[in-house]
């Protein structure tokens, strides 16, 4: 059976990373496992935790009252969620449900953030992760904006 | 090929309708002959009295009993195209233009990315791959739509889904909640797809916005910009290079394309003042 470490060494967002962070952060981490339709992360309420996905599929949702959930991004195996753990004011800005069994390493976001804060070297090489996927995340949104299927435009 | 300029007269036998303004349509020539086309190459289709577009080959090359187009009615000659039923004719010249060099990529991994109406030419290649399944490594299809509701061929691609040697991944920009498929733009795809960088080949189809990021993202995973694909359809107008309205840099899209290595037409492609 493979280690906390082996899984995320594994895992695409932590490629690259060198041993000793991986200890770092395997130390706060844990495996946890969301059924079908249960939230990983609530708009407004702490970022206590953020989530590296194994297996299945969730969604980054915003509620619309009247309407419900509206689906923003589906995440998937390689995926992470909930960066909000590493930016203040340390809140969940959108709701990230499981829409089929999500396995997923859960971390304590206070402990990263003090382990973070601790070992600067650690905290700059998260920031680096973490802003790509905040790119990544802002550039796929900004050609969902841009319609490019549409017929006014292209 | 009889004279380039010259339309064959063929019939439509069927249309089909894809999605609300995606159709397609199978036609057989006026004259009983057959039609020989490889995978990735075009048709300059004439509605009489309209005008003329180039529109892809979306069927199997192995059945040159009939032809299939499948296009999307933005403009007046394909929505003519659209109005027009079955046993009406229209004029076709071609095939014109290059292919997906499918026979050079035997061996490789095979990853297709198809946004909105780039699946229809990119249709003949995936005929091509099952049918010559062991020839290839893994293959994987990458395909965007804007909604659930403009996925052209949703049950074509239910049925390679079903497949075990052919990965298919379905995703639309924006989707309503009974839509259980993922949501996002089809770039998003690439990260998650599974093949081996270093031999890999990317066939991209789309908007050519989808493709810039498309390559992007297909190079941030290791893939080589010269074992990438990309067709473009600019101003193409003769079909054979004489007229100049396709000229991009060195080539004429109608002629040298409309498939190009994406290493050897970057520099044009990304090019912003032609």
């Amino acid at each position: 059976m493979k280690t906390l470490e082996q899984i995320l060494a594994e895992h695409r967002f932590f490629r690259d990373m060198p041993p000793e962070y991986l200890r770092l952060a395997a130390g706060c981490a844990a495996n946890k496992r969301f059924e079908a339709g249960q939230l990983l992360c609530r708009e407004g309420s702490d970022a206590d935790y953020f989530y590296v996905i194994s297996r299945g599929s969730a969604a980054i949702e915003i509620f619309a009252p009247g309407r419900g959930p509206i689906t923003i991004q589906s995440l998937g195996e390689g995926d992470m969620a909930g960066y909000s753990w590493l930016i203040p004011p340390y809140k969940y800005r959108l709701d990230v449900r499981a829409v089929e069994p999500v396995l997923a390493v859960a971390f304590d976001g206070k402990c990263l953030r003090e382990k973070c804060e601790a070992n600067p070297a650690l905290g700059y090489d998260f920031l680096k992760r973490v802003t790509q996927v905040v790119i990544a995340r802002l550039g796929a949104t900004r050609l969902q904006l841009l319609d490019i299927y549409g017929k006014n435009l292209f | 090929m009889q004279d380039p300029m010259t339309p064959r007269r063929f019939r439509i036998a069927r249309t089909l309708r894809e999605t609300k303004d995606i159709f397609t349509w199978e036609l057989r020539a006026e004259d009983g002959g057959e039609f020989a086309f490889s995978p990735g190459q075009y048709n300059m289709v004439y509605i009489y009295g309209i005008g003329e577009v180039p529109v892809s080959i979306s069927g199997d090359a192995a059945d040159r009993r009939k032809l299939l187009h499948t296009t999307r009615a933005v403009g007046a000659v394909t929505e003519a195209m659209r109005a027009l039923k079955k046993g009406d004719m229209a004029g076709v010249r071609g095939p014109f233009g290059s292919v997906w060099p499918l026979d050079k990529l035997e061996g490789k991994d095979i990853v297709l990315v198809a946004g909105g109406v780039g699946l229809p030419p990119l249709r003949p290649a995936v005929y091509h791959i099952l049918r010559n399944r062991a020839k290839y490594g893994r293959c994987t299809l990458l395909c965007g739509a804007r909604t659930p509701q403009d996925i052209a061929f949703a049950q074509e691609l239910e049925r390679w889904r079903g497949r075990l040697d052919f990965d298919v991944h379905v995703t639309v920009d924006s989707a309503g909640p009974d839509w259980r498929g993922n949501v996002g733009v089809v770039t998003t795809l690439v990260s998650r797809a599974v093949f081996t960088p270093e031999k890999t080949a990317a066939l991209v189809c789309g908007p050519e916005i989808m493709m810039r990021f498309a390559a992007a993202e297909l190079a941030n995973r290791g893939v080589r910009e010269d074992s990438m694909y990309i067709t473009l359809e600019r101003n193409m107008k003769c079909g054979i290079g004489l007229c100049g309205h396709c000229q991009l840099g060195p080539v004429f899209i109608c002629k040298d394309g409309p498939v190009f290595n994406y290493g050897m037409i970057k520099q044009w492609f990304l090019k912003r003042e032609i």
